[in-house]
Parts: C-alpha cells; sequence; structure tokens
C-alpha cells in the first residue's frame, strides 16, 4: 500500500469516514482536559495566575507555524506531482492555521501587557509571527480571488514557499536575534532547566489537544473541498452536454 | 471558584477570546460541510 493512494477522493473520503470519529472524540477529551487542567494548576510565584495562559498560548503558536509546514509540503506535493487532494487540504489548512495564529497573537498579547508592560513590542518573534499572520490571510485571499482551481493552487503554493520563510523565522527568531523581549522555547528536549511538572504536563496534553484538533477539522475542511469541487465537475459536465 | 488574583481580567480575557476564536472555527468548519454534503446530494437527486 502507498501513501499516494489517498491522493484518490473516493479513497480519501472511505478512509476519513472512518477515522473521523476517532479523531473528533479524541480532539474533544484532549482539548478540553488540557486547557481544562491547565486552568486548575498552581499561580507561578512569579506570573501569578497569567501563567494559566500559556495552556491555549504555546499550542496555538506551535500549531501556527507547523500547520504552515503542512501546508508548505501539500503544497509542494502538489506542484511537484499535481495530486489534487493535496492542494485541497493546504486550501483547507489555511483557515485554522490563520485562527491559531491569531489566538497566539491576542493571548500574547494580553499575557504581554502585565508581563512585559506593553501590549505589543516590535520583537523579531512577534514581528515575524504578524508577517505569518498577513500571509495566511493572503493566502486565503488568493484562493478565493482566482476561478480557475489548478491555477489558485499553483499561485498559493508559491506563496506558501515564500511564506515558510517567516514560518520558520518566527519560530527560530529567540536564537539568533538576542535582542527580543519573547523568551525562549517554553519546552526543549536538551537538558537543562526544565519546566515544573505541574505545568509541563497540561501543557503536553494541550499540545496534543491543539494538534488533533487541527486533524480533525482539516481532514473535515478537506472533505468540504472535494464535495465542493465533485459539484462543480457534475455541474461542468452537465453544462456541456 | 478558583482565585485569579489580580489578573482576573487577563486571564479570563485570553480564554474567552480563545473559546470564542476556536468556537466560530469549529462551527464554520461544520457548517460549511453540511452545506457542501447537501448540495451534493440535492443535484443527485435532482440529476
Amino acid at each position: 500500500m502507498s501513501i499516494w493512494e489517498y491522493a484518490n477522493p473516493a479513497k480519501f473520503m472511505r478512509t476519513t469516514d472512518k477515522v473521523l470519529p476517532w479523531l473528533v472524540v479524541s480532539a474533544t477529551i484532549c482539548v478540553l482536559g488540557g486547557i481544562v487542567w491547565g486552568f486548575l494548576t498552581p499561580d507561578d510565584y512569579r506570573q501569578g495566575s497569567t501563567v494559566k495562559i500559556m495552556f491555549l498560548h504555546v499550542p496555538a503558536a506551535l500549531m501556527a507555524i507547523n500547520i504552515w509546514v503542512m501546508m508548505l509540503v501539500t503544497s509542494l506535493v502538489w506542484i511537484i506531482r499535481r495530486h489534487h487532494v493535496s492542494a485541497l487540504a493546504a486550501k483547507a489548512a489555511a483557515p485554522i492555521g490563520a485562527v491559531m495564529t491569531l489566538i497566539a497573537l491576542i493571548t500574547g498579547a494580553i499575557w504581554g501587557q502585565p508581563m512585559w508592560g506593553t501590549w505589543w513590542e516590535w520583537d523579531p518573534r512577534l514581528t515575524s509571527f504578524l508577517i505569518l499572520f498577513l500571509f495566511y490571510v493572503g493566502y486565503i485571499a488568493l484562493w478565493s480571488a482566482i476561478e480557475d482551481p489548478d491555477s489558485a493552487a499553483d499561485l498559493t503554493g508559491v506563496v506558501c514557499l515564500v511564506g515558510s520563510v517567516f514560518a520558520l523565522l518566527s519560530r527560530y527568531a529567540v536564537l539568533f536575534w538576542n535582542q527580543g523581549l519573547h523568551q525562549g522555547a517554553s519546552l526543549s528536549v536538551q537538558s537543562g532547566e526544565r519546566m515544573s511538572a505541574v505545568y509541563r504536563y497540561p501543557l503536553y496534553l494541550s499540545m496534543i489537544g491543539f494538534a488533533l484538533l487541527f486533524l480533525a477539522l482539516v481532514v473535515i475542511r478537506t472533505r468540504t473541498e472535494i464535495r465542493k469541487r465533485r459539484l462543480a465537475a457534475l455541474q461542468a459536465q452537465e453544462a456541456r452536454a | 471558584m478558583i482565585d485569579l488574583g489580580r489578573y482576573t481580567g487577563t486571564v479570563l480575557a485570553a480564554y474567552g477570546v480563545s473559546v470564542v476564536l476556536l468556537a466560530g472555527l469549529i462551527w464554520h468548519s461544520i457548517a460549511a460541510n453540511t452545506r457542501a454534503r447537501r448540495n451534493l446530494e440535492k443535484h443527485r437527486n435532482d440529476a
């Protein structure tokens, strides 16, 4: 069995029909569990109760970057192999990524006000995140502006390629630009100072929940796009007959 | 009731905005999918 079998819309619909209920249930449990558990964690000795914002801010920011990477991969699959499902998956993922970026930006601003004394700072990570959000908006706008779906997929694929610079920049900006206000990575696989387990485990659950929520939503939205494409094809077929 | 201290407004605002945005995204995804499925079924039944 090859992964390319799923590029067949009928096969994709059949498979996701079976997988989707499990994804929805597990995403609901993990997102609600992670957020509620996070909300119930004790106050941090320096940040007080604002530490609870981390359980939304960090998973949303993580997903904002990773969704763009997923869109890059699926766009490349479209550009190289011309599989329609991959182009539709990239299109379906963009609004989810835009919402995740917006949540990260808003919760970051709300968190930043009492901690940094400002809602916004032209810090490398914040700025690259804002640019990433604008790329998401531009990507969605470009899909709606072009009538021919194949041309739209080609052009948005190029936008995706360019936007990847900012997606990666927003991830690694704090490593090579030290002048920013934003702290480094909250979690690291390297040894050293680690976050307390009291915060770490609910954060892991919330991150898993956001990832599962994304998977569930991207499957639902890709199925929507496939149905819309099918209807358009049937209508075009009848118009020709 | 959990005491959020002097940051009550800050924490609730962050959770409120996030829940509204996520709920909106989920609602939009499900509504669009239902609409697309209904339109396709209607077209097949009419044909």
